[in-house]
């Protein structure tokens, strides 16, 4: 391992964003061929349900403003959402002109067009006199915090970290969005009202005065560590958190990055896919991503899969890890054992093959195979209930079992899309004001 | 089978295709015109001379884009040729010679007065060009002069003028019409007594193009003030397509026409003939993408009297003409319904929402569960396809994809939703027996007074 080679030059084009903010000409085209759906089924498909036909033909016409405003009414992260959704699985995925014009409506570039261009405003209504504390500054907090606002409450937000924004600000790939970027939206958030209370972490006594002090509580608090998959020497010489990897190239100058010669990505989800095109870009002679099913099978999106084929990375698919070895530089190499996948997808049967263990050599690994949940934490609060490691919530309400606490994001969900993080804020915003007796 | 033959004639003025520039921007010099007949026009209307060149403004044109698109409709407050009549008589005798297929017609327009028509109408004349064009259309500018649509818009004046010149020329006399007037046949019939060879319309349309939302100030402006100007380009066309058709009826005119208005493709020529015109004049078109335009014009017009069997033009000049004629002589007895295509519908609620909000309510809309949809054949959407562990389809969103259907009782057959709908062939109004017979309006007070037929009344159970 050795710090990027790589000039700042070259790696400044590396890491700039994947696709190139529209010009005026580019969004007026897309946005003329949008037909306008009625109940549109890229709004449906839509976890914070924008209103797309709205903001898109607000651009046609010059609204840039009123569409940025349509897109912060359904969702507080319009920005951040236009950049790091999988619009290709959501409202991209429902969009009609696929089969007319063989290509959707570019929705993901045209929210992020509107919210690059327009200058949004928004009035919160009456003092309502009551007050919520929030519980973690990610995307289901900062959602969260945003709408309560909007109604008319008191919100305070409580941030472990150094900033807020949560993963979005630090857990995904930076040329898919920056910590600057998230922290203009929260930004927005603060000059509407709401007081964020950074390097604030909360236990068990600070929640419980949290409880005592406003009138309710939402709880955001994501997930926890990286999962440690126990394999025989990972905590060792040159094995990572694959999160802290990518974590590390929003918080230090990118010319200060550290990167292996040969990299292995352990995990087939999104992360691991973020991980690996990182390390290509600083400069790896190889990278390997090793999962244990097959392609179909990878929590990873397919577009996601093809950004990384791109970018030079390879593939070790039906491959368990079993041991890491090193000698005198270090970390040599995974032992690992190809496997026989019987079945599709996360129920199919996976037996090793009999006398199929190879080596990978390696210099770097990165563990991308999800984070544990926060559950001590939960256990540590009376009343709180859980489903296995999972902290339970109503639905429809995000209501916890725990009066007028509320919560959502990964912290319930066990680590979705950060959109769903910000539908769950959402939810759990008016949950919260029917709660106060606001209406639902 | 031969090639089609595109010569025309009208009122005697040839040309080896119907295609002209209309008196405008694109023919006001030898050079443009030059290019023109180069790149395939069979004629030129030359750009308006005057004896006394006018001085012109600075700006001049209005764009009207739609959604992205530039110039649906245009409007200038240009006038006549600015360039001195010896210049302009000197190059139409030039090209006229360089090109001696090709039709020149030279538009004119002086003060009403006698003497200096006969004056300019012989000089003109001398040049060789095949016929005139009397502008009494032009609606700006000299209209405040006394002379274009202040001629036009009364019978009198245009009869007189056009006798005057008709006093000395020998070449065909077209008379241009304005369609600033309530009914344009009243000024057809005046060109006819007046001794006109041929009418061509329509000249633009008095228009304000826009305001300015940060200034406030019309466009185009001159130092911040406007004035009305000639509207014209695609948007106008089925405004100029009714006093085209309005003329080539008329029985009182049965003068040839040239066409115009809004004409941009080959498909707009065809319509003009069909409703009368010999001949059809350009100018918006050609003034957005050049005079390579008439190649695509030829070759479509071509290829589609090919495909129709038609040897010339005269197999289907005035054609349609017959069949448009008063609402009374519509048959109250035809009904059409709509159609939807289920297998080609992509599920867009176009047509639902043009039909619930804009017309008489009868489209339903369904939510089917996208698993049963997808079971029943997903049609145009393709079913679903995975990513990820995510399951997606276009059409499908929040479990349901809308599924809509024609009431077919209730339908009035307005044809809005087969407009709207994006997919092509996806929505037919088809026919459908009413139950009652073919009549008119008089025809069925008739029936209804005797007793013989109930009142019609619009179907029941619209929302």
């Amino acid at each position: 391992m050795r710090k990027t080679t790589r000039s700042e030059a070259e790696l400044n084009a590396a890491f700039a964003p994947l696709y190139p903010s529209f010009t005026v000409e580019e969004a007026t085209a897309q946005a003329s061929r949008c037909l306008f759906c009625y109940d549109a089924p890229c709004t449906r498909a839509c976890p914070t349900a924008i209103d797309v036909p709205r903001f898109i033909r607000q651009i046609l016409h010059g609204n840039d403003t009123g569409a940025a405003e349509t897109i912060l009414e359904a969702n507080a992260l319009g920005d951040t959402c236009a950049r790091v959704c999988p619009t290709e699985v959501l409202c991209e995925g429902a969009c009609v002109d696929r089969p007319l014009q063989g290509a959707p409506v570019p929705i993901g570039r045209l929210q992020r067009f509107a919210m690059e261009n327009g200058a949004p405003s928004f009035e919160a209504a009456a003092d309502s006199g009551r007050s919520v504390a929030i519980v973690g500054g990610g995307p289901a907090g900062l959602s969260c915090a945003w709408e309560l606002r909007r109604l008319g409450h008191a919100v305070t937000v409580h941030e472990a970290g150094r900033v807020a924004g949560g993963l979005g600000a630090l857990g995904i790939a930076l040329y898919k969005v920056s910590t600057d970027e998230v922290e203009a939206e929260v930004e927005r958030i603060r000059a509407a009202g709401v007081t964020i209370h950074l390097e604030s972490p909360v236990g068990p006594s600070e929640f419980t005065e949290l409880r005592q002090t406003h009138d309710a509580l939402f709880l955001g608090v994501g997930l926890g560590d990286t999962f440690s998959p126990g394999i025989a020497g990972e905590d060792g010489d040159g094995v990572f958190e694959a999160l802290g990897f990518i974590r590390s190239l929003h918080e230090a100058p990118w010319t200060e990055a550290v990167v292996g010669s040969r990299v292995l990505v352990l995990g087939g989800g999104n992360t691991a896919i973020d991980a690996a095109i990182n390390a290509a870009k600083l400069g790896a002679e190889s990278v390997t991503l090793v999962y244990r099913r097959d392609e179909a099978s990878m929590p990873a999106y397919a577009h996601e899969v093809g950004h990384a084929r791109a970018a030079g990375v390879e593939f070790e698919w039906m491959t368990m890890p079993l041991e890491f070895l090193r000698g005198s530089g270090g970390l040599r190499c995974l032992r690992a054992q190809r496997l026989a996948m019987d079945g599709d997808g996360r129920a199919a049967k996976l037996t090793p093959i009999d006398g199929a263990e190879f080596e990978l050599e390696c210099d770097m690994t990165l563990l991308a195979m999800g984070q544990e949940p926060l559950t001590d934490f939960f256990r540590s609060i009376d009343g709180l209930a859980m489903e296995g490691n999972r902290l339970v919530a109503d639905p429809d309400t995000c209501a916890t079992a725990l009066s007028g606490v509320f919560a959502g994001g990964d912290c319930v969900n066990g680590g979705a899309e950060l959109v769903h993080a910000v539908a769950e804020g959402k939810r759990a915003a008016f949950g919260i004001h029917a709660h106060l007796g606001g209406g639902s | 089978m031969n090639r089609p033959s595109l010569s025309t004639d009208t009122c005697g003025i040839k040309s080896p295709n119907p295609f002209w520039l209309a008196s405008a921007p694109p023919t006001n010099s030898g050079y443009q015109v030059r290019r023109a007949f180069e790149a395939g026009w069979g004629g030129v209307v030359w750009k308006t001379l005057a004896d006394e060149p006018v001085v012109n403004v600075s700006s001049r044109y209005g764009g009207l884009d739609y959604d992205g698109r530039k110039i649906m409709g245009f409007n200038n407050i240009e006038l006549i040729s600015d360039r001195t009549l010896e210049d302009n008589l000197r190059e139409i005798a030039e090209v006229k010679r360089e090109f001696p297929d090709r039709a020149i017609v030279v538009s004119l327009m002086v003060a009403s007065e006698r003497e200096r028509w006969h004056e300019i109408v012989k000089r003109t004349e001398d040049t060789g060009c095949d016929g005139l064009e009397l502008n009494f259309g032009c609606p700006h500018g000299m209209s405040e002069r006394g002379m274009g649509s202040a001629v036009g818009q009364v019978p009198e004046y245009t009869e007189m003028i056009t006798e005057w010149v008709k006093e000395v020329a020998r070449t065909p006399v077209l008379v241009k019409l304005t369609p600033n007037v309530t009914d344009v046949r009243a000024v057809g019939r005046a060109a006819k007594q007046g001794g006109a060879d041929g009418l061509s319309l329509i000249n633009t349309i008095n228009s304000i193009m826009g305001v300015d939302l940060d200034d406030f100030r019309p466009m185009p402006h001159v130092a911040g003030r406007g004035s009305h100007g000639g509207y014209c380009g695609p948007a106008v066309k089925p405004i100029a397509l009714h006093m085209v058709h309005a003329v080539s009826a008329d029985p009182e005119i049965g003068l040839p026409v040239s066409g115009i208005g809004g004409i941009q493709a080959w498909q707009d020529a065809v319509e003009f003939m069909l409703l009368g015109a010999s001949s059809v004049q350009v100018c918006t078109a050609v003034m957005h993408y050049g005079f390579r335009l008439v190649e695509h014009m030829i070759s479509g017009l071509e290829g589609w009297m090919a495909e129709k069997g038609f040897a010339g033009l005269d197999d289907f000049v005035g054609r349609s003409v017959p069949l448009i004629g008063d609402w009374c002589q519509l048959d109250l007895g035809y009904r059409v319904v709509a159609e939807i295509d289920q297998d080609r519908c992509v599920h867009c609620g176009i047509c639902y929402i043009a039909c619930e909000d804009g017309s008489h309510q009868s489209i339903d809309i369904t939510q089917v569960p996208e698993d049963e949809f997808v079971a029943a054949g997903a049609g145009a959407l393709g079913g679903f396809e995975t990513s990820g562990g995510a399951r997606f389809m276009p059409g499908a969103g929040d479990g349901y994809v809308n599924v809509f259907e024609i009431d077919a009782d209730t339908c009035v057959g307005c044809n809005l939703c087969s407009l709207a709908c994006p997919v092509a062939d996806c929505i037919a109004m088809v026919e459908k027996e009413s139950g009652l017979p073919s009549m008119t309006v008089s025809e069925y007070n008739a029936k209804v007074a005797a007793g013989e037929l109930e009142a019609i009344r619009p179907p029941e159970g619209h929302r």
